[in-house]
């Protein structure tokens, strides 16, 4: 009598538990790499209209973030600034390089000049901009080292557990609140004094401006 | 068993080889795979909007409609911001040159805290963290910045200094849209705090505070 099945059948069982062990196991790998926003949204760099620096004007001439985005302290969104105030040094500055025709035609039409807009958490989270700065929360802690940036790079995951982990211990990001624009500040040089002295001030900081550690859902979402 | 596993590597290698790292540069917009409600058709600030003819869903002002305001305390009366009054123009009403001399807002240590920062936020790129016109922009070709430490400065009425910060003069934008009334008005007050610091003498200068100067 032949055999039905051939001895090498005797080895399937096993081999098609491995590969489906495999498998699986790659899938999952690839959904916990690729399924989020670390990297969905990080690296995300946009060509703009306008080959804006901000390392240029913010890390090189020093200016301060509030100088455009002006109303960033009271309102909740962080405006890109009209060209009228990009005129009010390129009237002189460079004042006929082609790199900055759009923004002249910007400012003498009115017509405004297509950004592209960068940071966007879905339309159902209602990020306050002027409570996080009102509160010593840096630019930097969201955008990253913007000031550093020639063009502007989605720097951050901003994913809800992103929120969640500043919202929890707001103690180990909270600044003195004139240090909000100033990205480069530290309490330290020495990485072990600043953990130290941003531990210290940070309870303090957060305990006398009565910072809450938000975390329900309609504090974010409504 | 080797075929399969080659296959399994191969298409590993594809994944990556597609997909990419981490942070690796995208110029896409992300990929939002379940959108469920992350964009509605509610409009965001400064975005475009197909509904308006101009394509923008920020609307300007309706001509002849006033914005919603909060009035500001001069002394004991309310003054809104449309109003003609001293603090919103820096004239007497009713004038073009009649410039008021004195800031009608109280000045105390807050304000001029205040106007320091507002200083630095949005004069001194130009004008320099004196005043003296030794902005960072002097290198980049703006040649002729006012030294506010001109006498021609020093004597103006404050209303004037007001009006030239919200209009602008010369080549000069003015900044009234970008810094509020009080704002100005705390600017203009630092302004001469840094203008008595060079015409001062050493005698009003308390006698505990003299030795830290030379």
């Amino acid at each position: 009598m032949s055999d039905v099945f051939p001895k090498w059948t005797n080895q399937l069982p096993l081999k098609i538990l491995i590969g489906a062990g495999l498998v699986g196991s790659a899938v999952v790998a690839g959904a916990w790499y690729y399924l989020t926003p670390k990297y969905a949204r990080v690296g995300y760099q946009p060509l703009q209209p306008v080959a804006f620096s901000h390392a240029i004007h913010a890390d090189q001439l020093g200016m301060d973030c509030r100088y455009c985005h002006n109303a960033v302290e009271k309102s909740w969104y962080s405006n890109i600034p009209a060209a009228g105030t990009c005129m009010n040094c390129h009237n002189q500055v460079l004042k006929d390089d082609p790199r900055l025709a759009l923004v002249r035609e910007s400012a003498a039409s009115g017509k405004p000049i297509p950004w592209v807009q960068i940071h966007k958490v879905p339309d159902f989270v209602y990020f306050n901009h002027s409570v996080h700065v009102g509160r010593g929360i840096s630019c930097v802690e969201c955008h990253g080292p913007i000031h550093k940036m020639d063009e502007v790079r989605h720097a951050k995951e901003l994913s809800m557990t992103f929120c969640l982990d500043c919202h929890r211990h707001p103690a180990a990001k909270i600044r003195p609140l004139d240090k909000v624009t100033q990205l480069d500040w530290k309490w330290s040089q020495d990485p072990k004094e600043n953990e130290r002295l941003q531990k210290l001030h940070g309870e303090k900081m957060v305990a006398d401006w009565k910072v809450e550690s938000l975390e329900s859902c309609s504090a974010c979402h409504r | 068993m080797r075929t399969f596993l080659a296959a399994l590597a191969l298409a590993v290698a594809l994944v990556v080889g597609v997909l990419g790292f981490r942070g690796d540069l995208k110029r896409q917009p992300p990929l939002e795979i379940f959108p469920d409600m992350k964009r509605q058709m509610k409009l965001r600030p400064q975005a475009t909007a197909a509904f308006f003819g101009d394509g923008r869903s920020s609307r300007e002002f309706v001509p002849g409609t006033v914005a919603r305001s909060t009035p500001l305390k001069v002394g004991d009366q309310l003054v809104y911001p449309f109003e003609d009054a001293p603090v919103n123009t820096g004239r007497l009403p009713g004038t073009t040159t009649n410039f008021i001399d004195a800031i009608p807002l109280p000045v105390t240590e807050e304000f001029m805290a205040r106007g320091q920062q507002r200083f630095e936020i949005n004069c001194l790129p130009c004008h320099g963290p004196l005043a003296d016109g030794k902005g960072v922009t002097s290198k980049f070709g703006l040649a002729i910045v006012g030294n506010l430490h001109d006498k021609r400065i020093v004597t103006m009425p404050d209303g004037e200094i007001f009006n030239t910060i919200t209009h602008g003069k010369n080549l000069m934008q003015g900044y009234g849209a970008n810094v509020a009334v009080p704002d100005r008005w705390a600017v203009v007050a630092y302004l001469r705090a840094l203008q008595r610091s060079r015409l001062g003498t050493l005698d009003e200068v308390p006698a505990e505070k003299r030795a830290g100067l030379k």
